[in-house]
This record gives C-alpha cells, sequence and structure tokens, in this order.
C-alpha cells in the first residue's frame, strides 16, 4: 500500500508539472490579457506601461519560470482582474460548488439507486420501462436546456422556487453554507437538481443491472429458500452488492461535478468555480484559469485515490488482491 | 435506513432555520450583466467598475443620461486661463465615516490614482494632465494643467473622491506627479471587503460576495436629494437567457440587457416594461490603410513595393492592398445596406450613423447623413480603382462583444460580395479578436467604440489619429489611417479651452475623417433594460446601469 501511495504520489507530480505548462502555454497562445482588461480609451503610452506593469512584456518562459519559482512557495500569483491571490478567489468560491455537488450527488443516490433497482426487479412491467425511458432522456437531453425549462417551469410559471443565485448562507467554521437555511436550500435545489440529473440516469442504470445480475445468485436464491423476507432481500443482500460499481462511478462523477459543473453554474448564476472558470478564460485571467486547472487534477488524483480505498473496503476480494 | 434518516435530519434543520422573509417594499434587485472586478474606484477603469463607482464615490463632476456634465461635488467651474481652472466645491458634504469633503481628498484622491499596484487599466489618463493643485480655501479648488487641458471638467467626472481623513491623513498635502510624498493609500482589498469603502455617494457599501452579489444601503447622511432605495442588490447573472428568467420569475426587479429577441415579448407582457435609449457606441468597421500590401485581401496582384513595420506582412508574400485608394473604401462604404442592417439584423435597436458619435453629441455635424446605400455606385467606384472583377477579403469580427456582431458582419459580407468583393467573414471570441486585431493580421475588421467623454475629440483621437505614442493619438487605430491634417485638427481641438471654437474644429475634423473614409461607421447601438411594472428608469448613453436610475412611479 506505501509503495503504491508513494508511486502515485510522483506520478501527480510529474502531472501537475505538465499541466502547468500546457496550460500556461495555452492561455498565453489565446491572447494577452491586456487587450481584454484595459480600458480602449487607453493611448499607446498608457497600454505599454500597463503591459509592462503586469509583467506581460517577458517572453513566455520568463513568465512560466517566475510563475513556477512562486507556485513552488506556495504562490499561484495575483488575478490580473481582481488583484487578489488566484487561490482565495477559487477557495472563496469552492463551497457554493461543493455543496452543490454534494447535493447533486446525495439526489443521484437517493432517486437514482431505488428507481433503478424497481426496474430491475420489474424488469418487464409498466413502472420498469418507464424508469428506463425516463433514464434515456436524464442522459441525452442538454444540461442547459433542461435547466431553463426548469427554470420556466418551477420559477416562472408556478414561482415556487428562485431562478438564479445563491439564498441566504450560514458560516459554519467560517464557511458560508446555504445547506441549513429554507432560502438557502430552495436556491439549492434546482441547480442541484439539473445538475444530478445525469447521474440519477448513470445510477438507474447500474442499479437495474446490478439487481437484475444479483437476483440470479445463488446466495439470494438460498436466502429465499431460507425463508428471508423479500424486503430484507432486497434492502440488504441486493442493495449491498449493487453498490460498489455505483461508488466507483459517482466517486469519478463527483470529481467532474465539482470541476465542470460550468452548464449548470451560468444557467442558475450559481457563484462557484465553475463560473469562475468561464469568466476568468473570457477575461483571459492566466494566474486564475491556471490555477483552477492544477488544483481540479490534484483533486481527481484524490479522488481517485479515496475511490480506491472505498473499493477496497466494500469488496474484501479486492484487498485481498491488491497484497498478493 | 441511513439516507433516510440523513434526509429527515436535513429536513428538519431546514425547518428549524427557516427565517420569515419580510416584504419591503424600498428594496430593489438588480440582475447585472456583468460583474465589477473590485469596489475599488481607482482600480480598473472600465464600464461596470466605473457605473458601481458612481454610487458610492462621486467625482467632482457628473455626467447626465446624455453624459452632459452636472455639477457634482464641485458646484461649479470655470477655466480662468489657458491653463488654469477653478473649481467651486460643494460645502457640508459628508463622507459615509462623517467626515467633511475639502479641497483635500481631491488631491488626496488624485494622488492614489496613479499608485494602485497592479491596476489593468489605469484612470491616470484622467489626471495626468493635472501639473498642480492651489487650494485658497478648502472650498476653491485651482487646477493647474500641462498646457491647456478644455476637458478637465469631463476628466473630473470620471475618478472618484476618497476621504483623506478616512485614509489617516493628517497635515497637507503637496501635489506632485508621483505619490504626493504619501505611502499609506488605501488597498484594493480593503475597497473590496468595505473597509475602506468611504465615500459621499448616495449609497454605502453592505455587502460584496463575488460572483454572488452586491449590496449597497441608503447613506441617511447624504447631501442630495435622497436615494430612493434603502436597499439595492446587484447580482451579476451573466447568461442573457438566466437574466431574463430571473426577471420573469420576479428573483429581480430589473436587468440590464436583456436579449434582443425577447423585447417584444416584454412590451407586450403587461408585467414588464422596457427602457432603451440611443448609445454612444458606434459599431464601425476599420480598414488596414498601412502597407502596399494587406493580410486578408486576395485577387489584387503583387503590390509595387515592400511592406515595412510590424503586421504579418512584414513576415510573408501579402497581396497589393486596394484600401490605400479612397475610391475603393467608398465602394465598401456604398455597398453597405445600413438601413437593412438596423431593421432586419438589429431588429429597429440601432440606428443607422454617418458620424462615429450620434446626432447632437459636442462636436458632431448636424444634418450629417450616413452614407446611402449605392451597389450599382460602389461597382462603378470599384472598376475606376482598377479593379472591375472585384477582389477577396476576409472580415474579421468578434461574435461575442456588441450586439449580433457575427450576424451584422455576414450580412455585411454578403453586401460587399454583391458588388464583387467576394468576402468571407473570420468570426471569433473576443479575446482572441482583440489579440489577432492588434497583430494587424485583419485587413478589414468590425468592431464598437464608447466615447467615455460623450464628445468628438474622442473617438477622432483613438481610431484615426496617426498611431504614436508622443502625440498620445490613435490608441485603438488597429486600421493604422493617417492623415497629417486631421492629426493637426485633433490635437488642436485638445488644446482649444472654448467650448465655441473646439466645437467647430472638432466638426470639421468629423467631416475630414467621414469624407476620407477613414473609417466606415455603420451603426449605434440602442440599449435596453428590462423591469417590472412600476418602475421606470432613464436610458443612459454611456451604457451604464444605476440604481440611481431606477425610479419607482407614483
Amino acid at each position: 500500500m506505501l509503495a503504491f501511495t508513494i508511486r502515485r504520489l510522483s506520478q501527480s507530480v510529474v502531472v501537475l508539472f505538465v499541466m502547468s505548462i500546457i496550460v500556461f502555454a495555452g492561455v498565453y497562445a489565446i491572447g494577452n490579457p491586456v487587450d481584454i482588461l484595459i480600458n480602449p480609451e487607453a493611448d499607446i503610452a498608457e497600454q505599454e506601461a500597463t503591459i509592462k506593469r503586469l509583467g506581460l512584456d517577458k517572453p513566455l518562459w520568463v513568465q512560466y519560470g517566475a510563475f513556477m519559482s512562486n507556485a513552488l512557495q506556495g504562490d499561484l500569483g495575483n488575478s490580473f482582474v481582481h488583484n487578489v491571490p488566484a487561490l482565495e478567489i477559487i477557495f472563496a468560491r469552492l463551497p457554493a460548488t461543493l455543496e452543490l455537488a454534494i447535493l447533486a450527488v446525495g439526489l443521484a443516490i437517493i432517486i437514482g439507486v431505488p428507481l433503478g433497482m424497481i426496474a430491475g426487479l420489474k424488469d418487464d412491467s409498466f413502472i420498469g420501462k418507464t424508469i428506463m425511458t425516463g433514464s434515456i432522456l436524464g442522459f441525452s437531453l442538454p444540461t442547459f436546456w433542461v435547466g431553463l425549462i426548469l427554470i420556466m417551469f418551477f420559477s416562472v410559471s408556478l414561482g415556487w422556487l428562485p431562478a438564479s443565485g445563491r439564498g441566504d448562507t450560514v458560516d459554519v467554521f467560517g464557511i458560508p453554507v446555504s445547506l441549513l437555511t429554507w432560502d438557502g436550500l430552495s436556491h439549492l435545489f434546482l441547480p442541484a437538481f439539473n445538475l444530478a440529473l445525469f447521474k440519477m440516469s448513470l445510477v438507474i442504470r447500474l442499479a437495474r443491472s446490478g439487481t437484475k445480475e444479483v437476483l440470479l445468485q445463488d446466495y439470494i436464491k438460498f436466502a429465499r429458500a431460507k425463508g428471508i423476507s423479500n424486503a430484507r432481500i432486497i434492502c440488504v443482500h441486493v442493495l449491498k452488492n449493487i453498490l460498489i460499481p455505483v461508488i466507483t462511478v459517482l466517486g469519478l462523477e463527483l470529481g467532474n461535478v465539482i470541476a465542470f459543473a460550468v452548464v449548470t453554474e451560468t444557467v442558475f448564476a450559481w457563484p462557484g468555480i465553475g463560473k469562475l472558470l468561464i469568466d476568468s478564460i473570457a477575461n483571459l485571467d492566466r494566474p486564475v484559469v491556471v490555477a483552477y486547472l492544477l488544483l481540479t487534477v490534484t483533486m481527481f488524483i484524490l479522488i481517485n485515490f479515496v475511490v480506491d480505498i472505498l473499493y477496497s473496503v466494500l469488496d474484501p476480494r479486492v484487498r485481498l488482491g491488491g497484497s498478493n | 435506513m441511513k439516507l433516510r434518516n440523513f434526509g429527515l435530519a436535513a429536513s428538519a434543520l431546514a425547518i428549524a432555520f427557516t427565517l420569515p422573509v419580510a416584504a419591503q417594499a424600498a428594496n430593489l434587485t438588480m440582475g447585472m450583466d456583468s460583474e465589477p472586478s473590485s469596489i475599488d474606484p481607482h482600480y480598473h477603469n472600465l464600464g461596470p467598475n466605473n457605473a458601481l463607482r458612481r454610487h458610492m464615490f462621486e467625482s467632482l463632476t457628473g455626467q447626465d443620461e446624455k453624459q452632459k456634465l452636472y455639477p457634482l461635488l464641485a458646484e461649479s467651474w470655470k477655466p480662468t486661463s489657458e491653463t488654469t481652472w477653478e473649481f467651486k466645491l460643494r460645502k457640508g458634504v459628508k463622507f459615509h465615516d462623517g467626515s467633511d469633503f475639502t479641497a483635500k481628498d481631491v488631491i488626496f484622491s488624485a494622488c492614489r490614482v496613479p499608485n494602485v499596484p497592479n491596476s489593468p487599466s489605469s484612470f491616470e489618463s484622467f489626471t495626468k494632465a493635472i501639473a498642480d493643485f492651489k487650494t485658497p480655501d478648502p472650498y476653491t479648488l485651482i487646477v493647474e494643467t500641462d498646457g491647456p487641458s478644455p476637458l478637465i471638467p469631463t476628466y473630473f467626472a470620471n475618478w472618484g473622491i476618497l476621504s483623506s481623513t478616512a485614509a489617516g491623513v493628517t497635515g497637507d498635502i503637496k501635489y506632485d506627479k508621483e505619490n504626493c510624498g504619501l505611502d499609506n493609500f488605501p488597498s484594493t482589498v480593503d475597497f473590496n471587503s468595505g473597509k475602506a469603502a468611504i465615500g459621499t455617494g448616495p449609497y454605502k457599501f453592505k455587502e460584496f460576495v463575488k460572483g454572488d452579489r452586491l449590496v449597497m444601503e441608503k447613506n441617511d447622511g447624504y447631501w442630495g436629494d435622497a436615494a430612493e432605495w434603502d436597499v439595492v442588490t446587484m447580482k451579476p447573472i451573466t447568461n442573457a437567457a438566466a437574466r431574463m428568467a430571473a426577471l420573469l420569475a420576479g428573483d429581480v426587479d430589473f436587468i440590464a440587457a436583456p436579449p434582443t429577441q425577447d423585447l417584444k415579448k416584454l412590451e407586450e407582457d403587461p408585467k414588464f416594461d422596457v427602457a432603451q435609449g440611443l448609445s454612444n457606441r458606434v459599431i464601425y468597421l476599420h480598414m488596414d490603410q498601412y502597407g502596399p500590401t494587406t493580410n486578408g485581401i486576395t485577387g489584387t496582384g503583387k503590390a509595387d513595393a515592400k511592406y515595412e513595420g510590424e503586421g504579418p506582412c512584414a513576415e510573408k508574400e501579402c497581396e497589393k492592398n486596394p484600401l490605400l485608394d479612397v475610391r475603393v473604401r467608398q465602394a465598401l462604404s456604398k455597398a453597405i445596406n445600413r438601413d437593412a442592417i438596423v431593421q432586419k439584423i438589429m431588429g429597429g435597436v440601432a440606428v443607422a450613423a454617418g458620424e462615429l458619435l450620434p446626432q447632437g453629441f459636442f462636436g458632431t455635424n448636424p444634418g450629417m447623413e450616413p452614407e446611402a446605400y449605392d451597389p450599382e455606385g460602389a461597382k462603378k467606384l470599384l472598376a475606376e480603382a482598377g479593379y472591375p472583377n472585384g477582389f477577396e477579403l476576409v472580415l474579421g469580427t468578434p461574435n461575442d462583444r456588441y450586439i449580433n456582431d457575427a450576424k451584422v458582419a455576414q450580412v455585411i459580407a454578403q453586401m460587399f460580395t454583391r458588388v464583387g468583393i467576394k468576402t468571407s467573414v473570420n468570426a471569433m471570441t473576443k479575446s482572441v479578436f482583440f489579440k489577432t486585431r492588434n497583430k494587424y493580421e485583419f485587413s478589414v475588421y468590425l468592431a464598437g467604440w464608447g466615447a467615455g467623454t460623450g464628445e468628438m475629440s474622442n473617438p477622432l483621437r483613438a481610431l484615426v489619429g496617426t498611431r504614436s505614442k508622443e502625440t498620445g493619438l490613435g490608441g485603438t487605430n488597429r486600421g493604422r489611417y493617417s492623415n497629417p491634417a486631421l492629426d493637426e485638427k485633433i490635437l488642436t481641438a485638445l488644446k482649444t479651452v472654448d467650448d465655441a471654437q473646439r466645437e467647430a474644429i472638432l466638426q470639421e475634423a468629423s467631416r475630414m475623417a467621414m469624407e476620407d473614409y477613414s473609417i466606415l461607421p455603420l451603426h449605434f447601438e440602442v440599449t435596453s433594460w428590462a423591469h417590472r411594472k412600476g418602475l421606470t428608469y432613464a436610458a443612459r448613453a454611456d451604457q451604464y446601469t444605476l440604481a440611481t436610475g431606477v425610479h419607482a412611479t407614483k
């Protein structure tokens, strides 16, 4: 396990380094932030002074070198747009995205697993077929369109839920959380549901095929023969055994949601990091884009790591195989 | 089931924390199309920041909806010689922290303007003409300038006044161009947290959560008419459809820049209203008039001379540049059916342009008409210029910067093609577009210009003056048009303090620029705002969205 961890970590460092070069060069290639940020009324002398002040007159490799030496000291640079450290901006926005992502994945599990099991148990019934058809919709409808439809229906027509933004928050250990107020939850629900739709469909399909497979296993037949109630068989024996693939996939999906909830955050004006990324790319706010992507890579590495461990906890065979 | 228990616990918590939402009539929530990058009034000279600044930090002079100047912290001003201006300051004005406003605060603010670390776009252009300040008494301010500077009162509408007392300045301040011997200016971060956000404006800083909301509250000690709203909340909703949905759902009372295709629907809806007004933003075509060859034109053959200077043609073979010939430029202008663009593409929310500012603005020529659509005339001119079979052209345009920008470019390409100039459009996102344009890769490109000062010297100076670091002309003249006689006129206007004289010079300069087809104005954008019934908004030419302009109908 230790050797595995060390190898994993050293790979991560290389990945981070390569990412930093790619991202830095990529944003550099798109354009010069000054072209976007500076007021067009500035004359040539003012434009040049600004370029110099922000260090953008130096060649790419010099800029990268300066960035790297700062980054090694934990400083990923100041945002060109906001003049505060890039990491600070990202961490200020992170809680909003995290709670959105967690609620979305939560919804996907709470709704998706039972529906998937029903579909698996009643494969040929009307209900089972309806659920499966619904999951196809969840896969194929574009997120922004569903988001707008949700807004039009629940906010504009019915007036039940707010259309955009984040509601009241409560500070928990200095982190603003909107899960704890009614206003916050009401703002959270639609975007979280929108984000959950795709994942829900994924979970339904996984749970259905898992259920169908498990139902044919000998231990289920044996449990039935022993006279164990149907409810217990389903809630304990089936459920536990279909969760492994669900957790693997959702672990990776959680990373995706955190890193790329861009569309949902844009449609619902949710002040998370996805929206920050889009705005930063539009403004060529290089330090923020680079810091964001480096953080994302780090996060994926970590999530994969945790998934591997969870996996071995749920399925002893993995653990045994790993130690061989 | 553990999950079920969690769900119950969560809903129980939610109920426990439910807060009664009191309905308050005098609160205003606005959905904004862009977010200011900072609360700091001197950090970033850009539209959203400048609009926000006007709520909290006032300037000596103000600009109304039509960009005409009116007294704000200065009650009156006049030139006392070619190089001095006298401002009489308003008495009894208090900052948000209770300190008095005096001339010292103006000097302090002018000292800070060039000293904002990492400013991506400085306000220095509005203060650099200042040579010195004299204060015979705390409410009289004499501004001495380097040379005649007629735009000083206009410039003074563009930078906000900070409290020197709040910044801890005790003694007198001796003005210089560096930092006036001061080193304890408040930092940008202090403004964003609200600590240093102390101005004299009708609204006070309350809360700023980046990306989510900006909240201001009424300043009860305001010297002028009291603010109409107790609390103003500005929410950045950058996606137009989402902004529209927020308005329809009643989340916000007011939105900036509603989607153009929804305007009709909003106007017909009994619950909503639209405010519209002509902006100072002109959409134009710039044409490469620099070298004997140009990058985006083919089919014109080899050039007579070699290309020298900046641009892609310095490195590779390009074909002859037909845009140097005024007849070709005129033909392009005649080929464009501006009325059709306004009606069909802009849906009526634009006005065809014959100059770089709309009629009635300072320095425009009364009665100047947009170029008439005349495809036959265009063909004739092209033949006269030696291009009876036309040539091929690539038209550059951004696709996310101006209202319907790429669509307008497409239509213009068709119109050009109709007179024999086979045109294709190269549309790209604004960040890439500006970079490509600044490397002189386009022979013809579409862009827009909003005149911050609201008078003619501004677009002339930036767009058609010869690019030069020394004169300060041509900052955005990426067509590199150059006409020494016109430069002379613009520079003279910039030094003529007498308003009537300056206006006459600017009118003549504008006429010269138009007659030489240095640049082709297309149309002026009409800016729209939408709000629920029961509100009014006075549309602004500078396209700023201001809570101070939103009123409840009685």
